[in-house]
Formats: C-alpha cells, structure tokens, sequence
C-alpha cells in the first residue's frame, strides 16, 4: 500500500518546481556550513560541492537537467538583481577607485588579455577542438556576457555556462595561494586580479573575505565583461587570419 | 526590503529595454548596474534599505551559479575526451590572469607613489 503512495507523490513532486528549488537550497547551505566550519578555506569553496552533491542527486533519481532547471530557475533568475546590486558597494567604494584609475586600467588590460590568449594557447596546444576552443576563450567574464560571445563566435554556450563556472570557482579557490605567493596584499589589488579572473564566483569569495576586496572585485568583473566582449572578437579575427 | 528589490528589478528592467533597443553587446543587468550607479552618485548617498538588501545578496552570489553549474551533467560526455585539456587551460590561464593583474596594479601604484614621492621634492 506504502509503496505506491510514494511513487504517486514522487510524480507529484517531480512536475513541480518547488522539490528542486527547495533541495538546491538545502544544498549550498549545507556546503556553506562546511565551509564556514572549515574557518572559510578556500578549498572548500561551497559551488562545487553543492554542484556535485546535485548532479549525483539527480542521476540518482533519473531526473533530467531540463526538469531540475524548472525548479532551479528561480535562483538562476537572481543573477540579474545580483549584478544591479554591485551599483552600491562600487558606489560605496567610488573615493577609492576613482584614485586608482591608472593601475585598475592597466590591470584590467593586463589580466583580461592574459585570460584570453593562454586558454587558447594552452588549449590548443593540448589538442582541444574548435568548438571548445572557441567556447572557452570568454571563461573569465560573467555567464551572460559569456554566452553572448561564445554564440557570435560559433561555439556552443551552454557549454560556455560551464565553464565559465569551473573558471569561477578555480579563481576563487586558487586566488588566496596566488596572491600569498606573490606577496599581494592590499586588498583592493586582490579583489580587483580576482574580479578580472575569475567573475562572479570570485566576487562572492572576495566579499566573504572583506568589503573592500568585494568592491573592487565587483568593478574587475564589470570592466573585463566589457572589454572582454570588445577583445575576443579581435584576438580570434587575428589568430584565424594565421 | 521590498522597496529595495523592486528598485533592483525597476533598473534591471531599464537595462534590459535599452539592451534591446539599442542593440547594445552588453546584458541588460550591466547596464542596469551602471545606472544605479550613476542615480547613486547623483543623489550623493546610499539608502540604508537598499545597502542592507545588496550586501545580503551579495554574499549570498555563489549560490545564483549553482543551477547553471549542474548542466555539467549535459556536457559531461560530450567533452569527456578533452577534460584534460580543458581543465588544465582553465587552471593554469585563471592563474597566469590573477598574477598578471595583480602585478600589474600593484607595479603601477608603486611607480605612482615614487613619483609622487620625488615631485615635491
């Protein structure tokens, strides 16, 4: 009797938005649990684990992506309010940013061209394809943006999304060890490299750290998503013509 | 609070419409972002609720990547021949663009503390 009750109220469950919401939720707060346990070590940085934790969930239960997303578009949505809502730390931070207009130039051309011509370098000197190639060279800016010119420039952007993720969370893990190795330790120059790196992801890792580093970070991710979408189109127009 | 989330929604919608209108290469929410900042800097301060409502969802960011991030299982068996190379240019690029950044900045502000340094003299 017990049996099929639970399988009619998994098919109930299953067509609405509200399981996968709901369990999407529970599963970053508890990666954040650890993470914050864990004294807020990078290593432990809550996107990945919550993301594995989902994807072993769902092959666990057959549940395909496109079902899941019905749920999950609710926090995916946010990621439009979110990015207005950089306006006000960037806003709050002004005094100090607008001293530094030279140095936060210079470093976002630095690292925003740095970003683009190794992955292709590295890539495909380790035989990756065209349209992998072309899919990763907007890795380090903000998922929109990304997509965006990954779709103008052939290749695939849902595939973009992912990496433009992996790229996040490598940044915001790596980036203390980094900057530590080269002995950076004014806040603003570190939110900034991560912002320009490594997007949103290690802007969320730079205001866990301080509100300054947030900042500047916020404005790295603005600045190279713009610049980023001006550079690519050039940069691969370049290589092609080779 | 709710004051705060409609303001966020109100600037993203604008954004969105100029995007669209004007064809512009950048997402709405960019441009979004770029006019609260500026209606900040006209009006000279930050509201208090509209400061509180920002840093909550900004330190909440990366749960907003989490639902993209599980369409990995899409892509896993298409790429699943080139994760070496895909892993290992994403790593070591994130790192070679963090450190040219940060060097970068931190080469320029020292040039310009020297020189201001030896100005007045």
């Amino acid at each position: 009797m017990i049996a099929p009750r639970i399988a009619d109220i998994w098919v109930y469950l299953s067509a609405s938005p509200l399981l996968w919401l709901t369990i999407t939720l529970i599963a970053y707060q508890g990666a954040y649990w650890l993470y914050a346990r864990a004294d807020f070590n990078p290593l432990l940085n809550p996107v990945p684990i919550a993301i594995v934790a989902l994807v072993i969930a769902l092959k666990a239960t057959g549940t395909e992506y496109a079902a899941y997303f019905e749920g999950a578009q609710f926090v995916h949505f946010l990621l439009g309010p979110a990015t207005v809502a950089l306006a006000v730390p960037l806003y709050a931070q002004f005094d100090k940013l607008r001293q530094l207009l030279v140095p936060l130039g210079g470093a976002l051309l630095a690292g925003s061209v740095t970003a683009i011509v190794s992955v292709l370098a590295i890539g495909w000197a380790l035989g990756a394809s065209d349209a992998t190639l072309l899919s990763l060279v907007p890795k380090s800016v903000t998922a929109p943006i990304a997509m965006g010119i990954a779709e103008k420039l052939g290749g695939i952007p849902s595939l973009t999304a992912v990496l433009v993720i992996l790229t996040g969370v490598s940044g915001a893990v790596m980036a203390k060890y980094v900057l530590d190795a080269l002995r950076i330790r004014d806040f603003g120059v570190r939110g900034f490299a991560v912002g320009v790196a490594a997007h949103g992801i290690g802007t969320a890792r730079a205001f866990q750290v301080s509100e300054e580093a947030g900042a500047f970070a916020g404005l790295g991710m603005g600045l190279n998503g713009l610049l980023t979408a001006v550079l690519v189109p050039v940069v691969v127009s370049l290589i092609r013509q080779f | 609070m709710l004051q705060a989330i409609t303001t966020l929604l109100v600037y993203q919608l604008i954004g969105e419409v100029l995007v669209q209108f004007f064809a512009l290469p950048v997402p709405g929410p960019v441009v979004g972002m770029f006019l609260l900042f500026v209606s900040l800097w006209a009006k000279g301060s930050i509201p208090e609720g509209l400061h509180t409502t920002a840093n909550t969802i900004l330190q909440h960011l990366s749960l907003l990547f989490v639902p993209a991030g599980v369409g990995v299982m899409v892509h896993f068996a298409r790429v699943s021949g080139e994760v070496v190379a895909i892993v290992v240019a994403i790593l070591a690029s994130t790192a070679l663009a963090i450190a040219a950044a940060a060097l970068t900045m931190q080469g320029l502000i020292a040039l310009r503390r020297r020189r201001a340094g030896k100005a007045p003299g």
